[in-house]
């Protein structure tokens, strides 16, 4: 046999390799996909996205509360965590010196590995111990592990930015914030965005943190120092439930999390579609 | 005649590369000046450090004097953002701003230094695009992306967008040497026009093309100013054996 065709024969064997490992990555992603969506189907309805958790043993009801809760839980700690998050990452990226940016890179992977259970108790002692378990607590614990995601990736899609569009604009005699803000951002809006859609998604989905500075709560909104409900939480509560009712309320509830975090990034992705 | 540009004694590094040697160099108003020189001789650090772009590269340090119209440009109350706005550059690749328009990309210094009257840009868009000879080519697609163009007239767009803020000196950076021969030709035309209203300084590894555009010629060589003359002179009459050396091709 001459090289070629051993060659040609590794290249082969080379590809059908990684469309395996492609399948098998892809194998858990639509059997947990395609369970949610079957199981969950069934429960949605009018009253499932329009009623609130019902009691116990009680017939119907929905998981609108947990919508409303979850929603409001993410855009508050949103509002908390990517300011501070894409400031962070603009620092990084445009005005950090090398020294300060690598300890401050390092501590902020750092941040991004840590448990959410231990930003659940660190949101804990901090806030729910003065005001009690409460929407503020949780949106703070689940701001800042939303803030290294947003972080590392702003500063990803900053320095993707080529250098020779960052020069033309500070040859103009543009101010360097100016720069920053209407030139290098608006190139790099894409990778942002995603970023932001990362650390949303993974946030909507978090449960341990909730557990500790907001816990379960059946009602509807009742005041941003009062808990609210959450959808992740009440997948677990649900779950574990053993009254039929709930258990079809839970798949219920994952279903809508995943098109709530799909419809999330549509409408952002549509936002900052690029013109060009 | 009047010196635009008065460099003393100017020295610059990268770390503790020390990149351009003592210059020192008077350039003339309304004309334009060629540098040439081997590669790494420091002609691009030259021209960035007349509009103080040298400086944003970490670790690069400048000393010396550049006399703008008389006043030290390194003088510590100088803002190297008002600077800057008086010299227009062009870069060796074309480098349009990729989420602007055509129109966006010309009007971006003024827009961005707070200039928002449509009358005003209009006109300073339209006008900055015939003298860089591109109006005829993209009025009708003003609303494209600047990056859709050729790579010639992307540059031709990049020469617009620096004469839009209505600079007093044009520094221009290889700006030819990513373009195909016709491209080339155009913009050696447009550099020529430049020099009724504008000074213009040109970095360019390409002997021929000093000789075709420049007035002034100067000689750049690992970091030192070798020679710097009347532009027919250096190319029919160097003094220095090593400008001589380098025109004739023996090295570089």
């Amino acid at each position: 046999m001459n090289n070629y065709v051993v060659r040609k024969i590794k290249d082969r064997l080379m590809l059908i390799f990684i469309f395996l490992a492609l399948v098998v990555a892809l194998i858990p992603l639509f059997s947990i996909l395609g369970e949610v969506i079957i199981n969950g189907s069934s429960s949605v309805s009018i009253d499932f996205l329009t009623q609130p958790t019902p009691t116990v043993g009680e017939a119907g009801g929905g998981v609108a509360n947990a919508i409303q809760g979850t929603l409001l839980t993410i855009g508050l700690s949103s509002l908390i965590g990517v300011p501070i998050g894409l400031m962070s990452g603009i620092f990084l990226s445009e005005y950090g010196g090398a020294k300060l940016s690598t300890s401050v890179r390092f501590f902020n992977d750092v941040l991004a590995g840590f448990p959410s259970i231990v930003v659940g108790i660190f949101g804990y002692t901090l806030i729910v111990l003065s005001i009690g378990f409460s929407v503020i607590a949780a949106a703070f614990a689940l701001a800042i592990i939303m803030i290294p995601i947003v972080t590392r990736t702003t500063e990803e899609a900053l320095k993707l930015v080529p250098a020779t569009v960052r020069e033309a604009a500070i040859a103009l005699g543009v101010p360097q914030w100016k720069t920053t803000v209407s030139v290098i951002l608006s190139n790099a809006k894409k990778g942002i965005a995603t970023g932001i859609l990362l650390a949303l998604a993974r946030v909507a989905g978090e449960s341990a943190p909730v557990l500790v500075t907001m816990g379960y709560w059946r009602w509807w909104f009742a005041g941003l120092d009062k808990p609210v409900a959450n959808l992740a939480l009440d997948i677990y509560t649900f779950a574990i439930s053993p009254f039929e009712n709930w258990r079809a309320l839970g798949w219920g509830s994952a279903l809508i999390l995943v098109l709530l975090i799909l419809g999330i990034s549509m409408v952002v992705r549509l936002f900052t579609r690029e013109k060009y | 005649m009047l010196y635009k540009i008065e460099v003393e004694n100017l020295n610059a590094w990268f770390g503790s590369k020390h990149v351009l040697k003592n210059i020192n160099m008077k350039i003339k108003e309304k004309a334009v000046t060629a540098v040439i020189g081997p590669s790494g001789c420091g002609k691009t650090t030259f021209i960035r450090c007349l509009n103080r772009m040298h400086e944003i590269v970490p670790h690069a340090k400048v000393s010396g004097k550049v006399l703008f119209n008389g006043m030290d440009i390194y003088d510590e109350d100088v803002d190297p953002v008002q600077i800057r706005r008086k010299m227009g550059m062009v870069f060796q690749k074309p480098n349009p701003f990729p989420m602007m328009s055509i129109y966006d990309n010309v009007a971006a210094g003024l827009k961005l230094n707070g200039i928002r009257n449509k009358e005003k840009l209009d006109s300073i868009v339209e006008q900055s695009l015939k003298m860089a000879i591109l109006w005829d080519e993209v009025k009708d697609e003003l609303n494209k992306s600047g990056a859709s163009l050729s790579g010639g007239q992307q540059q031709r767009l990049c020469i617009a967008r620096a004469l839009a803020v209505q600079p007093e000196i044009i520094l221009m950076d290889e700006p030819c040497s990513a373009l195909d021969p016709m491209a080339t030709a155009k913009i050696e035309g447009l550099i020529r026009t430049l020099t009724a209203e504008y000074t213009v300084i040109i970095v360019t590894h390409n002997m021929q093309q000093a000789a075709r555009v420049s007035d002034y010629t100067a000689f750049l060589y690992l970091g030192e100013l070798v020679e710097y003359e009347a532009t027919t002179n250096i190319f029919e009459n160097p003094k220095s054996e090593l400008t001589e050396k380098y025109i004739t091709g023996e090295f570089g």
